[in-house]
């Protein structure tokens, strides 16, 4: 038959020319005005939001966002490598210097499914159950039925969040149930009598008034509440913080403003934080 | 016009236009695999070097933050899922597709097959959300946790089901009528047709339809990903709660970094290269049978 293609002239023609067309779209964004964040991944998807309506406003700008820590934020900032920098949590003692803005709050709350007869937990009774010490709900004073430990998976803030609060380390936990988003962790612990999971309170309240068979937990008497977490009461939350080296200046200092305006806040509410208090 | 060429095999500049675009598109799809797993070593480099893929197979445990990347526990539980999800969803597979050739009413046929190609057709995340909501609190009830080995084989059964049904019948479709007529006029009941010709004569395709209907467990994702509970542990019992090396990928990918990350793009090689040598093993049988 013999009916190959016998031109690799032309298809190399073909290869170099799409190659041409990617470059030359790469080289006119080359003289945009860029402006780099990097650091916490629990802040980073919602820069990235927040970059994307602010490169909406403002046309000729490029909003760069890059995970890999709130470490990774503070550090890059003070070598320069990074306009602002992304911590999701307060800086420590060595790292003062830096100019903080915070822009949101994230708070977990522990949740139940509405039928456990369970009304209150203590941070040590909560520790023991996550860490296996205590399998039955009978020991707490519920009823006589397994307790289904529901823990999230590696690397979610969440999780950070929880295990600094009770002072844990994750190969500690004993899981039943690992999961990955908030709605997941809902639908097991609402599918479930015995669960008791922890998840962004923003959804867990939205989810409760609306019916879904869960129960958020009280933490130290302080009802788990977005009003809380928000006014800094409630004791499982951090804050979500922008770095500066200094005062920010130019696009930097239009970022962060924009940022903390109420311009993002639906940007906030969409990513389960809660916004500023105003 | 009149057609008139002197040769087949000599094509006209039309023929030779479609071969040079079909071929081109034949050829991207093989770059682009390529460059899919130039991606997958390229990404799982930094902890494939220096000896240390064996970090994979030694350790206490999957504990990305703390280096120890043992995947046996998940390969376990992916093998676990996908061979009991084949041993539920084959035998019922391939009975159903015994019935709809050999004893449905012929109204039946078509109603049936639409049924299973819709099946077929449901996205995993709705099986997903299925067995998230109505089938673990289910097993919850009997067995807790509920999110557990037995609810990802279900699942899986009900999703690759329609695969070997279809496959099957296809198969069975294609075995030769004067072979099924002979039997039959040699006084064979339809019991014996199908257990003695129809079935033996089908065997390749329905062997090769379970092979696709393997890959497709293997590389499952959402679905599992509610249903199995992800705790990273080899399964001791049905009911305990698992972690598939897809689910795997997905749970951690998006915060992963560093050694953690390419550990993560190395199982995603791992899968690749489970599913290729299925993929291999299909391609055998099938020209096998040709021989």
């Amino acid at each position: 038959m013999g009916n190959e293609v016998r031109d690799p002239e032309k298809i190399w023609g073909w290869i170099l020319t799409l190659c041409m067309v990617i470059g030359l779209n790469s080289a006119a964004l080359a003289d945009v005005q860029k402006l780099v964040l990097t650091g916490s991944s629990t802040i980073a998807p919602l820069a990235l939001e927040i970059g994307k309506r602010f490169e909406k406003l403002n046309s000729g700008v490029r909003i760069d966002v890059q995970s890999g820590g709130s470490t990774r934020g503070v550090n890059d900032v003070r070598a320069g490598l990074a306009d602002i920098g992304m911590a999701s949590r307060a800086l420590k003692p060595e790292e003062r210097g830096l100019m903080v803005h915070r822009i949101a709050t994230d708070g977990i709350g522990i949740i139940l499914h509405q039928k456990n007869p369970v009304k209150l937990l203590k941070d040590e009774q909560i520790k023991a159950i996550f860490t296996g010490k205590i399998t039955n709900w009978q020991q707490l004073g519920g009823e006589d039925r397994k307790i289904t430990v529901v823990n999230k998976a590696e690397g979610r803030s969440t999780l950070e969040l929880f295990l600094h609060h009770f002072q844990l380390k994750n190969p500690q936990i004993r899981a039943h149930v690992v999961i990955g988003d908030n709605q997941q962790g809902i639908k097991t612990v609402a599918g479930n009598v015995g669960a008791i999971g922890y998840v962004s309170i923003g959804t867990a309240e939205y989810e409760e008034a609306y019916g879904t068979p869960i129960r958020l937990l009280p933490m130290a008497d302080v009802p788990a509440t977005v009003a809380n977490v928000g006014a800094g009461r409630f004791p499982l939350s951090r804050p979500l913080n922008l770095l500066s080296k200094g005062a920010p200046t130019g696009l930097a200092k239009r970022f962060i403003t924009f940022a903390q305006s109420a311009a993002a806040n639906d940007l906030v509410t969409a990513q389960y934080f809660v916004p500023l208090a105003r | 016009m009149i057609w008139s060429r002197h040769s087949i095999s000599s094509p006209s500049r039309a023929d030779a236009t479609l071969a040079r675009i079909t071929g081109g598109i034949a050829l991207a799809v093989v770059i682009l695999l390529g460059l899919v797993l130039m991606l997958l070593v390229r990404e799982s480099w930094p902890v494939l070097v220096d000896g240390g893929w064996t970090r994979f197979f030694v350790g206490d445990g999957w504990f990305p933050s703390s280096g120890q990347f043992n995947l046996l526990a998940m390969l376990w539980a992916t093998l676990a899922a996908s061979l009991g999800a084949l041993f539920v969803a084959v035998p019922l597979g391939v009975l159903s597709a015994v019935f709809s050739r050999f004893y449905s009413p012929s109204w039946l046929i078509m109603p049936l097959r639409r049924v299973m190609v819709l099946l077929a057709g449901i996205p995993s995340v709705v099986y997903g959300l299925w067995g998230l909501t109505v089938l673990v609190p289910l097993i919850a009830n009997w067995e807790p946790p509920g999110a557990s080995l037995l609810s990802a084989i279900l699942i899986l059964a009900l999703m690759i089901l329609p695969t070997v049904a279809l496959t099957s019948e296809a198969a069975l479709a294609a075995v030769a009528t004067s072979h099924l007529q002979g039997a039959a006029a040699l006084g064979l009941s339809r019991t014996g047709i199908v257990l003695g010709v129809a079935l033996p004569a089908a065997r390749v395709g329905i062997l090769t339809g379970a092979l696709l209907a393997a890959m497709r467990a293997l590389g499952e994702t959402m679905a599992v990903l509610m249903v199995a509970g992800n705790v990273v542990q080899t399964p001791s019992s049905l009911f305990d709660p698992v972690r598939v090396l897809t689910a795997n990928i997905a749970l951690e990918m998006p915060y992963a970094a560093g050694d953690h990350r390419a550990a993560l793009f190395a199982s995603g090689l791992l899968l690749m290269l489970i599913v290729t040598v299925l993929a291999w093993l299909a391609g055998r049988i099938g020209t096998h049978s040709n021989a």
